[in-house]
């Protein structure tokens, strides 16, 4: 069952029809057009391949991220407020697909494949190419970890600007909150487990003004990154 | 200068022991002068003093009355060396006619069908003329080359050092001069370190009570029989010495250095006090950290009680429980430029939050004192169960405070008793968990997950155990990960993981 709406959309349609969207949708909330955007975004593309394997260092590359939601504050309370507040109605671990639109909030927004050429995923970016709002919103963003085995004492390390809380297989595992930068390990969750096959990672990354990006990497008992799995987004 | 020779009566009085419930030195009975080095043997920690005194410890924190070992004498040392214990205990049969003799042993409990101490002869002596006093032995085995050294020397005259079998704990080469290493002090002792060996000796006088100028020097040297020079190239043989410890607060006189190395990069020391002021003046018992600074040792300091930020010298983050804060003095944001807001952005500001600047301007302050940040302030809604804790920035907030308390009738380790970590001004203290993960309960009950050991390490810093995992061979200490994380892991020292700062507040 896929509890999203299909839109069979391309990027080019997307970058097309971004303005109609924006327009259709978020009219109540986006009286106006940015005034930068759209600029493309140079540090993403759409993925090409099925799998991805993460970087060197460990890094997630690529992710399903959803356009930005606006909210407000960046404190603990307000993040964590503004989260159950805009939660995904689908729950935390259905994963959509590429150009998948779900309702939140009272507006319709669409899922976004992206692959990060750097160790982190710029969401500045994402959201400029878009002309989407940067500053005072809220990204929701999943991948999946395909593990050919069940690894435990596994560690979910994250980084991101500004607050974020992230989920492994519907449980939160790590939140940070306030004003920040990314800073890689920022927030490391406790020892975790790696079920053998799909493990879905979601987060909520909230951002005050300016940039905002994340990055995350599991690490293993030593601390080093998690080597042997693939990323697979849906089709 | 001064002279302490072997006087019965005089001794006698100083080994009248007394229970000092808790002080600020070690707990029990802790009473002794001219101390040995602290060694471990079947788990227990035992010490040698003048006269016949003798503490033994299970813990290294509570001690009490040992056993009177089979020679008694002056200032004995004591190495473990294969199967045997050696003591090395000195005499005075005139005023600077001396020996040094060495006994040994299997065991140190007096329990041990092992205990039994053979005489195994003089090792060095004195004759009255010549320019030294052969008393205060103290024992080195070189670890680069299994060879064995007693320095030994009391003022008058040279500190003197010769070797010794290691396989029988005997003087060897009998016929060679002892080698002259410094003067004008007494209760020397050697260590190697990182490509030097050090010999530390106690200046000063002793046997005074407070009046008492004992204080530890060191001088180091690249050969094991010297020169030993000082920090300002002073050979210790002109009366060099850098001072590794004086007297320090309401502890006079501290003397009779015996390195204790723990493995895994912490050191520790004993010594004695000539007088501890809470304990009426008396001679006692103390163990502290030794750190290391620009190749030198250093006197560390065993914890104390107070409260602190706990930063990781990881990231320099803090320890906090995992509540949000609540800034110091109120929040005050920061105004971003004025311009068109951006599409789809919601109103500013937010709510709850200060409107604008102050008068006077965002950099003016609220022109009075803040006050500290109280938990009583901040803590309604806190949660009240178990709380995570996490590393973050910190910035005075009541849930970045620790009050670390030593823990009545928890017990200890080497030189100090366990604490309690406690969210300050709550009853909230910190807990290791069954699978090595930390937390915040909301009281403390007493089990070995919420008492902690604190060890000062080489540079200062500290490695913070749970007292659940406190074996240090394979004991869980605190450790960052990443920025944030805050875990229990296998404590490696070189790793600035686990190596911790406590600011107090």
């Amino acid at each position: 069952m896929n509890p999203f709406q299909r839109h069979s959309v391309t990027p080019a349609i997307l970058l097309a029809g971004f303005l109609a969207i924006n327009t259709t949708h978020l009219a109540a909330q986006a009286p106006a057009a940015a005034p930068t955007g759209p600029i493309p975004a140079s540090t993403l593309t759409t993925p090409s391949t099925p799998t991805a394997v993460p970087n060197p260092a460990g890094f997630i590359q690529r992710w399903m991220v959803l356009e930005p939601i606006p909210v407000n504050g960046l404190t603990q309370n307000a993040v964590q407020a503004e989260v159950r507040k805009y939660a995904l109605p689908e729950g935390l671990t259905v994963v959509p697909k590429n150009g998948d639109k779900t309702n939140v909030g009272g507006a319709d927004l669409t899922w976004h494949a992206l692959d990060t050429k750097n160790y982190n995923l710029n969401l500045f970016h994402f959201a400029r190419s878009l002309a989407k709002p940067t500053s005072d919103v809220l990204f929701w963003v999943t991948t999946v970890v395909n593990s050919p085995v069940e690894m435990n004492n596994v560690r979910l390390a994250i980084g991101s600007n500004a607050a974020s809380i992230w989920w492994l297989n519907g449980e939160e595992v790590i939140g940070i909150y306030g004003d920040r930068q990314t800073v890689i390990d920022d927030g490391v969750s406790k020892r975790l487990t790696l079920k053998k096959g799909e493990n879905i990672i979601r987060a909520a990354v909230v951002n005050g003004g300016g940039a905002t990006d994340f990055c995350a990497r599991l690490l293993d008992a030593d601390d080093k990154p998690v080597e042997g799995y693939t990323i697979n987004l849906r089709k | 200068m001064m002279k302490r020779f072997w006087q019965p009566g005089k001794v006698a009085t100083l080994i009248v022991l007394t229970v000092v419930p808790c002080a600020w030195t070690l707990d029990g009975v802790v009473n002794i002068h001219d101390p040995s080095t602290v060694i471990q043997s079947d788990g227990k920690y035992y010490v040698y003093g003048t006269g016949g005194g003798s503490l033994v410890s299970d813990d290294g924190w509570t001690w009490r009355q040992g056993a009177r070992p089979a020679r008694v004498g002056l200032a004995p040392d004591v190495i473990h060396i294969g199967d045997r214990y050696y003591m090395y205990v000195a005499r005075n049969t005139g005023v600077t006619k001396g020996a040094v003799n060495m006994i040994w042993s299997k065991a140190l409990d007096p329990a041990s069908p092992n205990y039994k101490w053979e005489e195994g002869g003089v090792v060095a002596s004195s004759d009255g003329v010549e320019e030294s006093n052969a008393i205060d032995p103290g024992v080195f085995l070189d670890p680069n080359t299994g060879r064995l050294w007693l320095v030994y020397g009391s003022y008058f005259g040279f500190i003197r050092q010769v070797e010794l079998d290691p396989k029988t704990g005997l003087r060897l080469h009998e016929n060679e001069k002892p080698r002259d290493l410094a003067i004008n002090c007494e209760a020397s002792d050697m260590i190697y370190h990182d490509g030097w060996y050090y010999l530390l000796a106690t200046h000063g006088s002793c046997c005074r009570g407070a009046d008492s100028g004992y204080n530890i020097r060191v001088g180091r040297s690249r050969k094991v029989t010297g020169p030993f020079l000082d920090n300002m190239g002073i050979d210790m043989i002109q009366g060099g010495g850098k001072l590794l410890l004086g007297s320090e607060s309401r502890l006079i006189g501290p003397g009779h250095f015996g390195l204790i190395d723990l493995g895994e990069g912490l050191q520790k020391f004993s010594l004695h006090y000539e007088a501890d002021l809470e304990r009426g003046g008396a001679s006692v018992l103390d163990i502290r950290p030794l750190l290391w600074k620009d190749g030198w040792p250093v006197a560390g300091d065993n914890m104390k009680a107070g409260t602190f930020e706990i930063e990781s010298a990881r990231v320099g983050n803090a320890l906090e429980m995992a509540v949000e804060g609540t800034p110091v003095g109120g929040r005050i944001v920061r105004q971003r430029p004025v311009g068109p807001p951006p599409a789809g952005g919601a109103p500013r500001p937010a709510t709850g939050e200060t409107p604008g600047p102050p008068p006077g301007g965002m950099f003016a302050g609220v022109g009075h004192v803040i006050e500290p940040q109280l938990a009583t302030q901040v803590s309604s809604n806190w949660p009240s169960g178990n709380v995570d804790v996490r590393l973050s920035n910190f910035m005075s907030q009541a849930q970045q405070k620790w009050t670390i308390s030593p823990a009545k009738g928890a017990g200890g380790y080497l030189g100090s008793p366990y604490f309690t970590i406690m969210i300050a001004g709550t009853e909230r203290v910190l807990a290791a968990t069954a699978n090595d993960e930390l937390t915040v309960v909301p009281a403390f009950t007493g089990v070995p997950e919420q008492l902690w050991r604190f060890d000062q390490l080489a540079d200062g810093t500290w490695r913070i155990m749970p007292k659940s995992a406190q074996d240090a061979k394979n004991g869980m200490a605190l450790t960052a990960v990443g920025s944030g994380g805050v875990t229990l892991a296998k404590f490696d020292a070189s790793s600035d993981k686990q190596h911790w700062q406590v600011h107090l507040q």
